[in-house]
């Protein structure tokens, strides 16, 4: 098996950890690219929050009118300007979903942790449970939370909360029960430190960083979620300027060659997501260089 | 053979107590969400109906047992369910079960060509993108994996019907068969038409997921000391790919997409209401709308039976294949 | 050695290998990990190149065959029976008239059957072959339908040495084939080896077992931080540091338990930051302020060949 591995190790020569110095930087270069997409998701967002209400009051004179130099996204049926009703709405999205990762983040190292530290009883309940969450498809069970919170912001965030948690908490758990094993932590034991002390001092050093990136990871997800099942007619009362409530009522204008009204506000949503997925790529590769992917 | 037959059975016993234990308890908890819920399906029921006076209204909720507690509704209606009996749709007006199978049967051809689609091209690109790992095909196809993944695929459909439905005109704007046409008058062609949109729109949302873990695996097998050993021995290109590529990733790459089931049905909801697809998508998302709880619940335990069968499958599908398991098990 | 007279089936020189690293987008930097490394076999005899673990021996191997990694640079020759091993050489010749012995299970395919794996990809399979084989070394008939996690150590070892000679190659690279067998075993194996080389075959034993590397070998090779400083007949290593030329083969038979069981102080330098001239240097007693500078050559010496300034 040694053996084995060190055919491996010069098989894979290239993958071997990089020098301390050349690591500084490639993490330099992570950092900067992280804060440049940080301000530019910021400033997207900010913008989204500081336009005022009036700025998408409904205006018949200038309703159905494709871009233009005055309204590059061309208006909607009511002739709010899509470009602001898009851009106020994106904000809506990526609030939600934040809070909504967030929650799920919490529920997720929580359990997770559970899990792993508890008897082998509840670790079987845990298991159980997320084969339950995992059993129901994601969508069905937003509706039915959505549903049983009628509707609205409440239950789109708890809907999108309690059917993201599932996957990292299966991470911890795993993070926890290999850690539990290692050397330090048995030896540290033994010593008769208390369970909670363990956890403290060694486990949640290694876990928050895991913790992180697993949450940053869930946004764009989260978002994705938030807009499709705003999309739905689930979530957000019409009168909000979700994205997805925008592309929902797109789809009444299709056939009517209102192109405009789908096409734009989607490639906003892709931007925004794809922005925010690199954010948590580059921000992983700075904080858990070992376990970013090439 | 005798003792692997056995082996299948004891597993497939284990799986179908676990899938029970989940439908039963997706049956308390979808039934608890929906009797929490502050909407009242009885005011909806009436708005359908016309106006109703107060004794009347008293009789339906008395019919639908809603003066009883929780508890007991749910046992009613557990008890309704073994006979075969969901309830009647309000929105349909019609048995619950029949509105499923009926709706089921769509779903079924759309999300099998999806999964079919998704998989063979998900698969082939893993292995092209695991056999030329860092090289231009891997980079390209890797990046498309990951746009794929940010880009909401309900948004990726309605574009594709305007661009190939309303502008081109090549496919039509909705629905399984052509309007105003009976079912027994429709040819395949047409259903296929009227398929090919929504089902490729569906297959572009699950197979980055799989071509992305192919090629890990591919990866990790090409790295193996026994690739390193076939080499030695004089295997390269096609060979290798077929010998040992393709015999160590395919598995791991048929339990993945039978063990995305859930991803797939939550996607045929999003689908099936961008391209107006009457199957069981349209029909839930409509269901919680329209406050229409025996529908909803009924699909609700119906995808999750759908999604227990697919991981149901997935395990079955290694204990049988991997010899590995087998050994082990016996 | 009386076959000295031919010319070797397989000639090694100043082969060095280094791997390109990528740091980050842009950075390279070169590791080495085997330097200016020479040997020669003979056909008929057993060469056993020995050293201690994780020193890239293995790599020596995948460059005979020509399955470095893409990131790999190779310098030197390498003469395949008076033929300069080119790329295009070794394709044809892997798995005809080279083959490689590894070590473990783990070199099997956990998903093919043992037989078919056996077979090789040629066509036609020569099955009647291995099955013969198979009998020879008494694996039981049953065993081709098994798969590599059902063999025994042992069993898998015999397997793996047979598609060596169901390929009927002429030169064997054996990679650490006995660690974790028990010494009945080990010798059982070697005397497998023995026997091909009997049988005008030339075999390459790549180990880190000195004591069983004399028990087998013609001639040995010590290996040292990616390079040959040494090689001389096995009766040299039972005689003792007199018979012996570079200081590193001495310390290593002093190291040995049956004799003063006495370790040089230091680690060997590992590719990245080897040092300048010798590459034993700075552990040597006997080093010369020459050493730090120049590389020692290759030169021959009382029936050896030796790296060392000092060596007489």
């Amino acid at each position: 098996m040694k053996k084995l591995r060190q055919w491996l190790f010069h098989w894979q020569q290239w993958k071997t950890p990089l020098l301390p110095m050349k690591r500084l930087n490639v993490r330099t270069k992570a950092f900067a690219l992280t804060v440049i997409l940080f301000s530019l998701i910021v400033t997207i967002y900010g913008v989204g929050i500081l336009i005022p209400q009036k700025a998408v009051a409904t205006d018949f004179a200038h309703a159905k009118q494709p871009p233009s130099w005055q309204h590059l996204f061309g208006t909607d049926n009511l002739g709010r300007d899509i470009l602001v009703r898009t851009l106020k709405g994106m904000s809506v999205s990526v609030t939600i979903g934040i809070v909504a990762s967030c929650i799920s983040a919490v529920i997720g190292i929580l359990i997770g942790i559970a899990a792993a530290v508890g008897s082998r009883f509840w670790d079987s309940v845990i298991n159980w449970l997320i084969d339950l969450i995992m059993g129901i498809p994601h969508t069905v069970f937003i509706i039915l939370i959505s549903f049983a919170l009628g509707r609205g912001l409440k239950g789109l965030l708890a809907g999108i909360a309690a059917t993201h948690w599932a996957s990292l908490a299966r991470l911890i758990r795993g993070e926890v029960l290999q850690l539990r094993n290692q050397h330090y932590i048995t030896v540290s034991r033994r010593l008769g430190k208390s369970g909670s002390w363990i956890l403290i001092h060694h486990m949640l050093p290694h876990l928050v960083p895991q913790f992180l990136v697993g949450l940053i990871l869930m946004f764009p997800h989260a978002i994705l979620h938030e807009a499709s099942i705003s999309f739905l007619g689930y979530g957000l009362p019409p009168e909000q300027p979700a994205v997805g409530i925008i592309l929902a009522e797109s789809m009444t204008y299709l056939s009517a060659g209102m192109w405009w009204m789908a096409v734009f506000p989607g490639l906003v949503l892709v931007l925004i997501v794809w922005l925010i997925d690199q954010l948590g790529e580059n921000l992983r590769r700075v904080i858990d260089p070992f376990h970013a992917q090439e | 053979m005798k003792n692997t037959v056995k082996q299948i059975v004891l597993l497939f016993l284990k799986n179908s107590i676990r899938m029970l234990s989940l439908l039963f308890a997706v049956s308390i908890i979808s039934f608890a969400l929906v009797s929490v819920s502050p909407i009242d399906p009885v005011q909806q029921y009436i708005m359908g109906i016309g106006p109703v006076s107060e004794e009347q209204r008293a009789e339906i909720e008395a019919y639908w047992g809603l003066d009883r507690p929780p508890v007991a509704r749910y046992i009613r209606w557990l008890s309704a369910l073994f006979r075969g009996d969901f309830g009647t749709s309000l929105l349909y007006r019609r048995p619950v079960t029949e509105i499923i199978l009926e709706r089921f049967q769509n779903s079924l051809v759309l999300m099998l060509c999806a999964w079919g689609v998704s998989g063979i091209i998900g698969f082939s690109l893993g292995c092209v993108m695991g056999m030329n790992q860092g090289k231009w095909q891997d980079r390209l196809f890797r990046k498309l994996c990951y746009f794929l993944s940010s880009v909401p695929t309900f948004w990726l459909g309605l574009v594709f019907l305007l661009l190939f439905s309303v502008r081109l005109g090549w496919f039509p704007v909705g629905f399984s068969t052509p309007i105003g046409m009976r079912n027994s008058e429709v040819r395949i062609w047409q259903r296929l038409h009227h398929l090919a949109l929504p089902a490729f729109t569906l297959s572009l949302m699950s197979f980055s997921d799989i071509a992305l873990h192919t090629r890990q695996k591919m990866i990790d097998v090409m790295n193996s000391a026994y690739v390193l050993f076939a080499r030695a021995r004089g295997e390269f290109g096609w060979t290798l790919f077929v010998r040992h590529g393709l015999r160590n990733t395919l598995l791991p790459a048929l339990t993945l997409q039978f063990a995305s089931f859930a991803e797939l049905f939550g996607g045929s909801v999003l689908a099936e209401n961008v391209f107006s697809y009457p199957g069981l998508g349209s029909a839930v998302s409509a269901a919680g709308l329209h406050s229409d709880v025996p529908l909803l619940l009924g699909i609700t335990l119906f995808s999750t039976l759908f999604v227990c069968i697919g991981n149901m499958t997935a395990n079955l599908l290694y204990g049988v294949i991997d010899p590995k398991i087998r050994e082990a098990q016996s | 050695m009386d076959n000295k007279q031919n010319p070797p089936i397989l000639e090694v020189d100043n082969l060095s290998i280094s791997f390109q690293m990528y740091d980050g987008r842009f950075d390279q930097k070169a590791l080495q990990i085997i330097s200016e490394l020479n040997i020669k076999i003979y056909a008929g005899e057993i060469l056993a190149i020995a050293g201690s673990s994780g020193s890239g021996k293995s790599l020596l191997a995948s460059a005979i065959l020509g399955i470095l990694p893409n990131n790999a640079t190779v310098t030197g020759k390498m003469c395949y029976n008076g033929q300069m091993l080119t790329p295009k050489l070794q394709k044809r010749l892997r798995g005809t008239e080279i083959a490689l012995v590894p070590q473990s299970v783990d070199f099997l395919d956990p998903l093919m059957q043992v037989g078919t794996q056996a077979d090789g990809h040629k066509k036609p399979f020569p099955t009647q072959k291995r099955r013969r084989f198979f009998q020879r070394f008494g694996l039981p008939s049953g065993i081709e339908k098994c798969y590599p996690f059902q063999l025994s150590g042992g069993m898998a070892r015999r397997v793996l040495v047979s598609t060596a000679l169901i390929a009927d190659a002429q030169l064997i690279i054996a990679d650490e084939p006995t660690p974790g067998m028990g010494l009945e075993q080990a010798l059982d194996t070697l005397k497998m080896f023995r026997e091909m080389a009997d049988d005008k075959k030339a075999v390459i034993l790549i180990t880190h077992d000195i004591d069983l590397a004399f028990a087998v070998a013609d001639r040995i090779a010590v290996f040292y931080a990616g390079t040959i400083v040494e090689t001389a007949n096995a009766h040299d290593f039972q005689i003792g540091p007199v018979a012996l030329r570079h200081p590193y083969s001495k310390a290593l038979w002093r190291a040995l338990p049956q004799n003063e069981f006495e370790s040089i102080a230091g680690v060997q330098p590992y590719a990245g930051n080897l040092p300048k001239g010798c590459l034993f240097a700075p552990r040597c007693k006997c080093k010369t302020p020459r050493c730090m500078q120049e590389s020692p050559p290759l030169r021959m010496l009382r029936g050896g060949e030796v790296r060392c300034f000092c060596a007489k």
